[in-house]
This record gives structure tokens, sequence and C-alpha cells, in this order.
């Protein structure tokens, strides 16, 4: 999977949850810091299971946490190509 | 730096420190003696056996310090478990250093096939298996650092 094809907005959904801290995700999400500061930068896809449990702190869809980006997809772009 | 990068960094340190320590006072205490126990099987098999008790107790012991000193300098919260990052990058080290270690283990095999002497199956499979741990805890800096 390329790494430019999924994008977060997990920066910004703390901020909508009252600047909710790295470590407070973290903590009600079962995973360390780190792990929330990874995923924030694009350095660790979750797995589904702790996509859902983030989308689910914050309240939201999964769809609203997580972006695919098709276009940046280098998969679906080499399938578009052909 | 993360904690685990530096939790990293000092097993690579402790694998250095205790190969190294090991091998002069394995030198010393015995090859520089009687040379003639390089290929002795008994000897090697003395010294695999005491090498991996000597590793598990100095990395333990060298976590229960840095667990202590850290908790005084930095105040970091050491997370006590490990999470699905984590265990990733675990496994994608396990696999580098398994694969450099089949590869020594592999050598070693040739080395007698080819009918070398004993010692050099065994010096190449200490060094492969040293060689392994070290890969394995460079990866696991190189995955925390770039990303999984």
């Amino acid at each position: 999977m390329g790494r430019d094809s999924i994008d977060n907005n997990i920066r910004t959904l703390r901020f909508l949850n009252g600047e909710m801290t790295q470590q407070e995700l973290a903590n009600n999400t079962g995973v360390t810091r780190q792990t929330i500061v990874a995923i924030e930068n694009g350095k660790y896809f979750p797995s589904l299971e702790l996509a859902f449990r983030i989308s689910h702190v914050f309240g939201v869809p999964l769809g609203e946490v997580f972006i695919f980006n098709h276009q940046n997809d280098p998969v679906i772009r080499k399938q578009n190509k052909s | 730096m993360s904690i685990q990068e530096k939790q990293v960094i000092l097993s690579l340190f402790n694998t250095v420190l205790v190969l190294v320590i090991y091998s002069l006072w394995l030198y010393n205490r015995y090859l520089s003696v009687t040379p003639e126990v390089i290929n002795d099987f008994s000897f090697w098999g003395r010294a695999f056996v005491i090498l991996v008790p000597v590793t598990i107790v100095v990395q333990i012991v060298m976590h229960i310090l840095f667990h202590i000193v850290n908790a005084i300098l930095s105040r970091e919260h050491v997370p006590d478990k490990e999470d699905e990052r984590d265990k990733l990058i675990e496994l994608k080290s396990i696999r580098l250093s398994h694969w450099i270690f089949i590869t020594g283990f592999f050598l070693a095999m040739g080395s007698q096939a080819l009918s070398m002497q004993p010692w050099v199956m065994f010096i190449l499979l200490i060094s492969f298996g040293f060689i392994a741990g070290m890969a394995s805890d460079i990866a696991k800096i190189f995955y925390y650092r770039r990303g999984v």
C-alpha cells in the first residue's frame, strides 16, 4: 500500500474533542502514545480493529478519521493506466 | 527519541558488551593457555551453554536498571505492554534476524562439507548469531524511526 494513499484527521478530531491529548487517545484505544504519534504522522497504518476503536472514541464514522486517496494509490493508478 | 528506541539501543549495547567481554574472557582463560581446545567440541559446547544464560541475565539486569534510571531522570511513562505496532516491528525484525542466522548456519555446515576445521563452524555460528541479534535491533530502530 502506498504511503500517500491514506490520510487521517486525528489531529483535527483531537482538537475538536476538547484538545484531547495523544496520551488520552492512546489510553482510550489501548495502545501506546508513540503508536498514536506514528499514526498521526502517517508512519503507521493501524489495524482495522484499532481504526474502529479510534473512530469510536471520537464518535464519528471510520471514513471521517481515515481518508483513502485513490489518486495516490499505486494499485488503482496501475489499473487505470492499463 | 521514544522509550522503545532507547530500550532497543540498550539491548544493542548489551549484545555488543556481552559478546566482547565474553570473547575476551574465553580467549584469556582458555585459548591463550591451551590453544588446542579450539577444536574441542566440549569446549565450544560449554562456551555456548554459558553464553546464552549470561546474555539473558545481563539483558534483564540492564533493563531493570534502565527502568529505574529512566524513572528518576526523565519521569517519562514506560509502556507496560506491547501494542500492535510494537508486535509488528518485533515480527519484522525477527524475520530479518532469522534469515541472517539461517545463512550463518548454512555457511557453518558448508565449512564442514568442505572439510574445514571444526572451529570454523563454531566461529561462524557465534558470529552470525551475534550479527543476527544486532541486525534485529538495528531493524527495530529503523522501523520505529521510519515507520512500518
